[in-house]
This record gives structure tokens, sequence and C-alpha cells, in this order.
């Protein structure tokens, strides 16, 4: 039941609603509708490796799976998959892949650049094994396909969602480092490829002349009632 | 059908009020903001900081009587986890100029700047670089960048936002230097959310601004801010050692009581190792997965107080660690989401709370402690909330508005990751609103810092959420990720000049041992030791 503030205490479930999962081979009881994370932990274990943000946002639970009765092998965040019945789990919380040291300052946003740093992605097969492997549906094929083209904007536009979680590098016959050259793309269009934002540009230069220095320094000084006075009065922007 | 029959009773009704408040929303109208009094007056009776017997006073430590929350006291209180006879400190097993512990967004900013001056650096992490709450921050960052904006206007909204308990001088260097961040980070090539036309930056308003300064990349600003960050510690591999899986375990000091470097403890390997440094950065991190009063937590893995442990250890002092943010929006539905940021640029881009009768009962972009303490009044003392079938209450976030205002397809163009993850459980935020209730979020205090991010040790240097000060009691959306910025390059900068004109003496864990007489001098009679370094939800039901 709810407390005050929300809480849940949450039960063990009855054993009709337990499932076994199989973490790397060994089978454990665990409760239903629980995600790969937590089944994991209910199990027994304490993460070091292979647990981060529990949001999807990190790439450091990426996992392999195979349903039953599925011969397929696929992939997913232990913090965002559910788990089945008869599942098997494996957590793949590192895969090496090279990455090439640049300079961003002395970079073009080009295939030249691109294909310096990375020539191994001339070896594509365009097989879309990588894209399958994503655990956010994203074309990475497409976006390997774009940085062999030069079109750095267009990786960004498909990678952009990328965590680096490393799955797609941990199943390419190619032995490419796909995330490692959306991010190589992705500075390079930032920087190169969107116009610098003129008003940035001026206010900093504002700052460095101490345009605001004497204001801020009277607030600093300021009385807190002439403060709040100050804040109160202010007009705002609308949305 | 993705909620509940009985939630699903209560969209409709949202949905009926929608149209009328879309109207308004169209001719500039909105709720309205509370005054001063009314603040004061809801944050005392609904903000959890104002619970009894849920935070107490250190009985040990230089900072004895500092009220902190119960889960902190507990830490602070505990004893070392590392004894301090089982290191030789004789043996050094890595010299370096700078030591960053920490290697989140303050971390790695910290170390490139240091870098940058030609010291020799290292990074040591507790988990991998860039696992941090920095990777989880969404909605944007701060920096009154705009013709129609300031400097000055932002330290006013800082400084309301704190309810005016803000170190000042730290308030000024966060807003001063904020434009500088941001053009760092365009120099770096981070994707800012941009007019494709003529390079303006889109900016939106967050809780409590007077002025749309929000800088953002999409809903994963914070990821995409880290992992350039990441991206270029990397390119760095003859400047910045980084040390994963190595969190510090304790700071060790020199004979003349200054910092002096760090015990290390290897997670992987479980052994021990001693970093001699002529200056340390701690950028730990904050303290959301103590689970404060129970809350669920939007808070990374990691996020367990360490350096403060640490710094207080050490002597330093500790300030605003009384006041604890709660997010406003944190996930109730689906059991799996909760506690799961909805970053508050939902809000910004024009989405309102309401009820289980889909009625308003306060302004959307209130700052978060405000914003906080109406939903919980409206769950728990109006009895205003739906109801999920674990029994949650929660507050209805109605993200479709986003779609009315500023056309069809935003939601999945510009909140990319909360699509993505609600449609993962057949939720299309896009048609449906999100359930909602305050989730724990900032540790708005910490370690108390300068301006020049020193502490009060000397050879010490701070940056990030571990630091206390800036945000006063209440931090502002979007000043997060500028405040691990600002401070981690004032701390780079700092400790890298410091690092020139300083050589450390014999090291000393003389400080450890003495905590240990104090804890056992005090009667205090505890099992736990500290820092926590990993929460532990081995074998229960999260």
């Amino acid at each position: 039941m709810a407390t005050e503030l929300n809480r849940v205490e949450r039960q063990t479930p009855p054993d009709d609603e337990m499932v076994s999962i199989f973490v790397m081979g060994k089978e454990y009881r665990v409760p239903d509708a629980l995600t790969i994370m937590k089944a994991i932990e209910y199990a027994g274990y304490h993460f070091i490796r292979g647990c981060g943000c529990r949001g999807g946002a990190c790439g450091a639970c990426a996992t392999v799976y195979r349903t039953a009765d599925n011969y397929r092998i696929k992939v997913g965040l232990a913090c965002q998959t559910l788990i089945e019945p008869g599942m098997h789990v494996t957590q793949i919380p590192f895969y090496p892949a090279n990455k090439a040291i640049y300079d961003v300052s002395e970079a073009e946003p080009t295939v030249e650049e691109v294909l310096k740093h990375y020539p191994e992605i001339a070896r594509c097969l365009c097989c879309e094994v990588c894209t399958r492997a994503c655990p956010q549906d994203l074309e990475v094929m497409y976006y390997i396909q774009a940085a062999l083209r030069g079109d750095v904007k267009e990786v960004s536009r498909l990678s952009f969602e990328c965590i680096m979680c490393g799955l797609c590098v941990s199943r390419c016959p190619a032995e490419l480092m796909h995330y490692n050259v959306a991010i190589l793309c992705r500075r390079l269009y930032a920087r190169y490829g969107m116009k610098r934002a003129e008003h940035l540009a001026n206010r900093v230069r504002e700052i460095e002349e101490g345009k605001f220095d004497e204001e801020l320094d009277e607030l600093v000084r300021m009385d807190e009632k002439d403060l709040v006075r100050a804040y109160e009065s202010r007009d705002f922007e609308e949305a | 059908m993705p909620y509940s029959e009985a939630m699903m009773e209560s969209v409709a009704k949202v949905e009926a009020t929608r149209p009328q408040r879309l109207a308004e929303a169209k001719e500039g109208k909105h709720y309205p903001r509370l005054d001063q009094d009314e603040i004061e007056q809801i944050l005392k009776k609904y903000h959890p900081d104002y619970r009894d017997g849920t935070k107490r006073g250190l009985e040990v430590g230089a900072g004895k009587g500092t009220v902190v929350p119960n889960e902190l006291a507990e830490l602070l209180e505990a004893r070392p986890m590392l004894n301090p006879g089982a290191v030789d400190l004789e043996q050094i097993d890595l010299d370096t100029d700078v030591l960053v512990v920490g290697g989140g967004g303050a971390g790695a900013a910290a170390a490139l700047t240091a870098a940058a001056d030609g010291v020799d650096v290292t990074i040591a992490t507790k988990l991998r670089l860039g696992d941090s709450n920095t990777v989880m921050a969404e909605g944007g960052i701060q920096a009154a960048d705009k013709e129609i904006d300031s400097p000055t206007l932002h330290f006013l909204d800082v400084m309301g936002g704190g309810h005016f308990t803000n170190d000042r001088e730290l308030v000024r260097a966060l807003v001063r230097d904020a434009p500088a961040i941001i053009e760092w980070l365009e120099d770096m090539g981070v994707l800012f959310d941009k007019d494709e036309e003529d390079g303006t930056m889109r900016t939106l308003h967050g809780g409590g601004t007077s002025r749309k300064r929000m800088h953002s990349a999409g809903d994963m600003t914070g990821a995409e801010i880290m992992r350039t960050l990441r991206d270029e510690v990397r390119n760095h591999p003859d400047e910045i050692r980084v040390l994963e899986f190595s969190p510090a375990v304790e700071l060790v000091l020199d004979d003349a009581g200054r910092v002096a470097g760090a015990v290390l403890y290897n997670l992987e390997t479980e052994r021990y190792l001693v970093v001699r440094a002529k200056t340390v950065i701690l950028a730990t991190g904050g303290f959301g997965r103590l689970h404060i009063q129970g809350f669920p937590t939007t808070n990374h893995y990691g996020a367990t107080a360490d350096g403060i442990v640490l710094a207080y250890r050490a002597g330093a002092g500790l300030r605003f660690l009384e006041a604890t943010q709660f997010h406003p929006t944190g996930a109730v539905f689906p059991e799996q989401n909760v506690g799961l940021l909805i970053t508050e640029k939902v809000r910004g881009a024009g989405a309102q709370v309401v009820n289980v009768d889909g009625e308003q009962f306060v302004y959307a972009l209130e700052t978060r402690d405000v914003e906080s303490s109406a939903i919980i009044r409206e769950c728990q003392e109006r009895d205003n909330g739906v109801v999920t079938p674990t029994g949650r209450k929660g507050c209805w976030l109605d993200s479709p508005m986003v779609e009315a205002l500023r056309g069809a397809g935003t939601m999945q163009k510009d909140f990319p990751a909360k699509y993505r993850q609600f449609m993962r459980h057949d939720i299309d935020i896009s048609e449906l609103p999100m359930l909602i209730y305050p989730t724990l979020h900032y540790q708005n205090g910490g370690v108390a810092v300068s301006p020049d991010a020193e502490a009060e040790r000397e050879n010490l240097y701070l940056a990030g959420e571990v630091t206390g000060g800036i945000h006063g009691t209440n931090r502002l959306m979007g000043n997060s990720l500028l405040d691990i910025l600002v401070y981690g390059r004032r701390a780079g900068r700092n400790a890298a000049k410091k690092s020139k004109e300083t050589q450390p003496g014999r090291l000393t864990l003389e400080h450890v041992e003495a905590f240990v007489k104090e804890i056992e001098g005090s009667g205090i009679d505890t099992k736990l030791t500290s820092p926590m370094l990993l929460p532990d939800y081995a074998g229960k039901l999260g």
C-alpha cells in the first residue's frame, strides 16, 4: 500500500507469479514483470559492471538473450527489457572498439577526414546485423553508409540517440567500430556543418570586456530586501 | 490498453479539459504564479525537507552539529571501509600532478582543463568514464547569451530559485562564465538545438526562469555533452590517464595537513592503490542512491555520496545538505519506470500538470521545490491524485499539449529518448499524458567551496554536485549541467596552477585513525562502513 509519501512496499509474489530465467546458464526463480536488471539483482547479484544509469541513457547494460522456443539472438538494455519465462541472458558490459585520436579543431567535415581515421568502414558488408543489434532501433548500417559518403549531417541525424553500448560492434562481421565513427561525424557536423551562434560569440565578448561586472558586483553586495524586490520585479519573456 | 481502466477514465477527463486549456495557453494566459508568502507556506507544509524526524545533527567530525538527512548522517558516522593499517603509504603506486576523482561531466571538464595547462592528470572513477548523473540530464543547460537576456537576470533567477540563501560569489562566477562554457562546448562539437538558417540557439524556459535561456540537445543534453567530453578525454591519452572501476576510498594528507593524494580501490581485483598527487579534485557527484526518506530516484547507480564522506573525514565543511531536491515529474507508471526523470523541458515546451479531473492546480513552471510541494498537496491532502494498480498516486503531465502547441511530431522529435522509453510500454506520449509524482533528484548542498573551486583544505578542489552553496536550498533546471562545467573548468585550472607550486610531504592517514577514535569515543554504535561505493539491491524487489 502507498504510504503518505507515495512509497510502495512490494512483497515477493506467490509461487505462481514466479518465473525461471537463466543468468549465464544458471537458473533463478524471480518475480514476473521485472526488467532483466532488476531480475538479476533479485537473484542476488550485486552489479559492478553491467549497470549504470538504470534509465536507458548510458549504455552500460548491453545484454544478449534468447527466449524459449526461438533460435534468434536478441539484444537489449537490461534496465529497459522485461524478462520472459525461460529467458537466457548474458550481459556484455564491455566490447573493445578501436578509437581514433584526432583534433576536432583541425579537422574537416569530409569523407577524407572520416576515412583517414576509420578506413575500415569501407569493409562494411551492408548485412544490417548492426542495425538489428541496436537496442535504440537506430539505422546503424545506413549511418555507416552516410559516413562513407562523408555526409556527416545524415550520420548525426541517424545516430543522435546512440548510447554507445557497443552491441553493434559486438555483432559486426566486418569488425567495425560504429559508435566511434558516429561520434566523430557528429562532432564534425556540430563544429563545421552547423552555423555558429552569433549571439553567443557577442555575449562572450561583452563579458570579457567587463560589460556586466558592475551590475553583478552590485547584486552581490545588495541588501537582501532589495534583492528580493529586484527579483519580484523581473519581467518575463513570453513562452 | 496501456493504462488501467480507472486511469483511462481520468485520461478522458484530461482530454475533456484540454481544448479550453490550450485556447488559454495560446493567448498567453497561465495559472497564476505563487507569491513569496505563498511559496514559504506551501514549502513548509508539503515539501519533504520539512518533515519531522528526517534529518539530524552530526555527532562526530569537524562539522559536528551540521544537519543532514538521516541516510547521509549514517554514512558520515560510519566506520571507514579502509583500515589505515592495511595500506603502506611508503609504497606509492602512482605519482601524478592532478588527481581527479570522478569521471562525470565535472571530472572530465576538470581533467581536460588541467591537461591543457601541461600537467600530468589522472582520472580515477568508480564505474566507467562518463557514468554519472551528467549522462542522465535531459532538458538543458542555462546561459544568458541572447540579446534579451543578461547574466544579471540569470543571477536573479538563480538567487530566487535558491530562496536567496545561495553564496552570491559562487552565483556570480556561475552566470558570468556560462556563455563561455556554451562556446567551449560548441567548439568541441556538441550538437546543440539551433536554427538551421542562422545558428541561433533554440532556447526555452525552465521553472523559475525569466528568460528563455535553456539550451538543449533534444532531451539528451547531458548525454550529448558527456559523450563529447569523454571522446575528448580519450583524444588525450598521453596527458590524461583514466582508471576506471577504481573509486577513491580515502583522501591522503601529508604531514603539513594538506591533501596529497588518495587511496583507490579496484572494485574488480579488490586491491588498494596509493596515489600521490600534488592536488586533488573531488568531482564525485551526489547522494540520490541513498534514497532519502525512501523516495525513488532519478539518479545514476553510482550516486552514493562518496566524496562527501571523504572530504568530511579530511576536515572539509558541509553546506546546505539539509535541503534535498525532489524533481516534480518523476514517472509513476509503469512500475518499471518508477522514479525515472521526465525532463522539465516537457513543461518548458507547454505541457501542464493536471489532477485526476483534468484540472490545473499549479503553474507548470514554478521552481522545482514549489511544483513538487503542490503535487504532493494535490495527491496526499486533497486526494485528487490518480491511483495506479500498485497503489501509487500521481498527477498527469499533459504532453499531448506540446503537439497541439508546437506541431504534430514534436514529442518524438524533441523528446526522442522519452518517447522511446514510453513506447517500450505501448504508451504514446504524443497522444497520452504521463503519470508523475516527485522523485529524489538532486543534492542541493555539499562540501563548501570557493569561487576558485577550492575546499577549506589546502590542495583540495571540488566541482559539481558534491559542492554546496551555488544553488542554496533549491537549484533551478539547467544550472547543474552548467555548474559542473563552470566549476569543473575552474577546478582544473586552479588545481593545475597550484600543482606547479606545491610538493607533497610525507603521506599520512592519521586523520582517518583520529576519525575512528572519535567514533569509538562518541558511543555511536554502527555496523556500517563508508564510503558506500555502490547501493545494494541484491535479493531485493526494487
